[in-house]
C-alpha cells in the first residue's frame, strides 16, 4: 500500500482526507456511516465567540449540481464546543481541527487562545471567507490588509498549525494566498462557497431569507481547482483543496492541481460514506499508478 | 447521548402503485438485513437518491407504513418536482438508495385511550404506521383525512384496520365538504392530537388544539440537505432556539414551537 500519509505545517494526517466545515456537524453525525477513525482529520462546525442563532429559515435551496446555503454560523459559541464537544470527540484517534469565525479582529484572537491550550487541537482554520454574516467574514477575506491582520493577530494567539480558509469571491485569489502566508499561516485551504442567488419565479421571491446564499457541490467544482492551481504556484505553505468533490477521482484532480490535502463538504449529503471510499480511492489509485507515496503527485500540473 | 443507528442501503421496489393522480405507494425490501432490526418508530423519515439523477441532493420522505412480517417499508410520494415524480416513475424491480431511519417519531406514550390523527393531503403517509403501532398497543385512534376530493383522499381502506376513519374533502364529494378543521369529528374530546399536513393546516389544528387544551404533535417538512443534523439547513424556531428539524424532529409538540 502507498504512503498516504501528508503533513500541514507540523500536522500530521494518516491521509489528505479532511471533512470540511458546516458539512460534518462534530463528526458524530456520520459515525453510525463510518470509521471516523479512517479519516485523516475532522473540520468541525464554524465556532465563534459567542453563541449564534444563525440565519432565519429557509437557508438551503438546490441548485444545478449544487446547492446554495444561508446557515449564518448558528453555533453555541467556543466554550460550549471546549465544554461539551471537545471531551466527546477525544475517543477518534482522526485529527480535529476546528474552524473558527468572528466579527472582529479580536473575536477571532480570543477563540484561538481559548483553543490553544486543548491538547488534540494541534490544528485550527481560520475561516475569513463566510459569506452569511453582515459585518466581519467577507470584509477579512476579500482584501490583502483585511486577511493579512485576522492571521496576524490570530497567528499571535495560535502556536499550533494556523490554516486560513480562502473565500473565492475576490479578484485575485493568489494576492490574499500571499497576504497570509506573510504573516505567517502554515498553511491556506480553498475554497469556501461562492456567493451566488437563486429566485422563486412563480411566488415572485428569493428562495432565502438572506436573498444570497454560498454556492457549494459539484456545480464550484472547476472553480476550486483552478484557484487551487493558481494558489499553490503563488505560495510555498501546503495548500487544502475542496469544493465540488464529489469521489475519489475529483480528490485526486485536486491533488494534481497542487492541494497537499483536501476537504469533502457537499458530497457528505448525498453520500454519508463518501470520505472513506475517497481514502480507499487513493489507495487504488496509486497502486494503478505505480505511486509510493501520495505526495508525489501533489502539484503534477 | 444520542443512541446511533442510522444506516445507507439499497431496497428494491417490489410494488409502485398510483394510488390517485399524482401520488404513488412505493413499498420496498432492503437488498439486505431487515427492517425489524434498525427499531424503526412511527414519524421516522428516510433520505432518498432520486433515479437518473433526476436531482442533486437527497430527498426527504416519511416512512408510511413498516411490514415486518413481509420485511417491507411503503412510502406515500405526492409529485411535487423533478425528484419526486422521478420516484413515482421508477418501475417494479427498480432500487433505490435510502439513509434511514432518520429522525425522532411521534410520542406514543402520550397518546392517551382515544387519540385523533389528522392528516392532510400527503402528510397522513406517516400516520399510518402511528395508527397500526397505537393499535398494537390496544388503542384504536380515530383518523381525520382531509383531501381536495374523494378521488385524493389516501389509503383510507388502510386507516380503517386500524381505527374510525373521518374524511372532509374540500368539494364534499367525499366525507364532510370543507377543511379538516371544520370537520365536527372535532368537538369530540381526545386524549390527544397527531398531525401531518400542510403548513396552514397544521397551524389551524394546533389552535384548536390550544383551545381545547389536547396535547399535540405536528410533523414538520422543513426544507433538508443532509438529513441528519449536520448541515443546519432545516432549522425551526423553538423555545429552544434554531432547531434542527431533521434531528430534533420532524415531530414537535406545540408548545416547543413558536406559533
Ligand atoms: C421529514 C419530511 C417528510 C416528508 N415526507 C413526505 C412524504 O411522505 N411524501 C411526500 O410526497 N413528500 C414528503 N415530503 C416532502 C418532500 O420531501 C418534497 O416534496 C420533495 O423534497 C420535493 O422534491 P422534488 O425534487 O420532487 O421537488 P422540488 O423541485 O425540489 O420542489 C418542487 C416544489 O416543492 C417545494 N418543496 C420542496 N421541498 C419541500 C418541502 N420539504 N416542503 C414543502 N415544499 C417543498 C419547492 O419549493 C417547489 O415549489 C417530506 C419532507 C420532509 C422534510
Ligand atoms: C451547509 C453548509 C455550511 C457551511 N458552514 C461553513 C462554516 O461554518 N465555516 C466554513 O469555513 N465553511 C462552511 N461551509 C463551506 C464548506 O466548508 C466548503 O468550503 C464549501 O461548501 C465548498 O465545498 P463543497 O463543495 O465540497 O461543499 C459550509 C458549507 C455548507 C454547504
Ligand atoms: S437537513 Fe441538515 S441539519 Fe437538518
Amino acid at each position: 500500500m502507498a504512503n498516504l500519509n501528508v503533513n500541514i505545517g507540523n500536522l500530521s494526517l494518516k491521509n489528505p482526507v479532511l471533512t470540511a466545515s458546516g458539512t460534518f456537524g462534530y463528526g458524530e453525525e456520520f459515525a453510525d456511516f463510518i470509521d471516523l477513525n479512517r479519516l485523516g482529520g475532522f473540520i468541525v462546525k464554524g465556532t465563534t465567540l459567542e453563541p449564534r442563532q444563525g440565519n432565519d429559515y429557509p437557508r438551503m435551496v438546490e441548485t444545478p449540481s449544487g446547492m446554495l446555503n444561508a446557515v449564518g454560523l448558528q453555533n453555541k459559541g467556543v466554550e460550549y464546543f471546549i465544554s461539551e464537544i471537545y471531551p466527546r470527540l477525544l475517543q477518534y484517534d482522526s485529527e480535529i481541527i476546528v474552524n473558527i469565525s468572528g466579527s472582529s479582529i479580536d473575536d477571532y484572537r480570543k477563540v484561538a487562545e481559548m483553543l490553544a491550550p486543548l491538547d488534540r487541537i494541534r490544528a485550527i482554520e481560520v475561516n475569513i471567507s463566510c459569506p452569511n454574516v453582515k459585518s466581519g467574514g467577507m470584509a477579512f477575506g476579500t482584501t490583502t490588509e483585511g486577511a493579512a491582520s485576522v492571521t496576524k493577530a490570530v497567528r499571535e494567539a495560535f502556536p499550533k498549525t494556523l490554516i486560513v480558509k480562502l473565500s473565492p469571491n475576490v479578484t485575485s485569489i493568489a494576492d490574499i494566498a500571499r497576504a497570509v502566508e506573510a504573516e505567517g499561516a502554515d498553511s491556506v485551504s480553498l475554497i469556501n462557497t461562492l456567493m451566488g442567488m437563486a429566485i422563486d419565479v412563480e411566488r415572485q421571491r428569493p428562495y432565502l431569507s438572506t436573498i444570497t446564499g454560498g454556492l457549494s457541490g459539484a456545480a464550484v467544482r472547476p472553480v476550486a481547482v483552478r484557484m487551487v492551481w493558481q494558489v499553490s504556484k503563488a505560495v510555498k505553505i501546503p495548500v487544502i483543496g475542496l469544493g465540488g468533490i464529489m469521489n475519489g477521482r475529483d480528490a485526486i484532480e485536486f491533488m494534481l492541481a497542487g492541494a497537499r490535502a483536501i476537504e469533502v463538504g457537499t458530497a457528505n449529503f448525498i453520500n454519508p460514506a463518501v470520505t472513506v471510499e475517497i481514502v480507499d480511492y487513493m489507495n487504488d489509485y496509486c497502486e494503478r499508478h505505480g505511486v509510493k507515496d501520495i505526495n508525489e503527485i501533489v502539484g503534477m500540473i | 447521548m444520542e443512541k446511533y443507528n442510522k444506516r445507507m442501503g439499497d431496497f428494491r421496489i417490489t410494488e409502485n402503485a398510483a394510488i390517485a393522480e399524482n401520488y404513488s405507494l412505493l413499498k420496498l425490501i432492503p437488498v439486505e438485513g431487515l427492517l425489524s432490526d434498525s427499531a424503526i418508530r412511527p414519524g421516522q423519515f428516510v433520505q432518498v437518491v432520486t433515479p437518473n439523477n433526476a436531482t442533486y441532493l437527497r430527498r426527504p420522505i416519511s416512512i408510511c407504513y413498516i411490514d415486518n412480517d413481509a420485511n417491507e417499508m411503503w412510502l406515500l410520494i405526492r409529485k411535487a418536482g423533478d425528484g419526486t415524480r422521478a420516484l413515482c416513475d421508477q418501475p417494479n424491480g427498480a432500487t433505490i438508495n435510502m439513509i434511514y431511519s432518520l429522525g425522532n417519531g411521534f410520542d406514543l406514550s402520550e397518546a392517551g385511550s382515544s387519540p385523533l390523527l389528522i392528516g392532510g393531503g400527503v402528510g397522513v403517509a406517516p400516520l399510518l404506521n402511528l395508527g397500526a403501532e397505537l393499535n398494537r398497543q390496544g388503542i384504536k385512534p380515530t383518523f381525520l383525512l382531509g383531501a381536495r376530493s374523494a378521488k385524493d383522499v389516501l389509503l383510507a381502506e388502510e386507516f380503517a384496520k386500524y381505527g374510525d376513519v373521518h374524511v372532509s374533502t374540500e368539494d364534499g364529494s367525499a366525507g364532510e365538504k370543507g377543511l379538516v378543521t371544520t370537520n365536527t369529528i372535532l368537538n369530540s374530546e381526545f386524549t390527544h392530537i397527531y398531525c401531518c399536513g400542510p403548513m396552514p393546516m397544521m397551524k389551524a389544528i394546533a389552535k384548536i388544539a390550544r383551545e381545547k387544551s389536547t396535547p399535540c404533535e405536528v410533523s414538520l417538512e422543513n426544507v433538508m440537505a443532509c438529513g441528519v443534523g449536520a448541515c443546519l439547513c432545516c432549522v425551526e424556531k423553538t423555545t429552544a432556539g434554531n432547531v434542527c428539524v431533521c434531528k430534533e424532529g420532524p415531530v414537535f409538540n406545540i408548545d416547543q414551537l413558536l406559533w
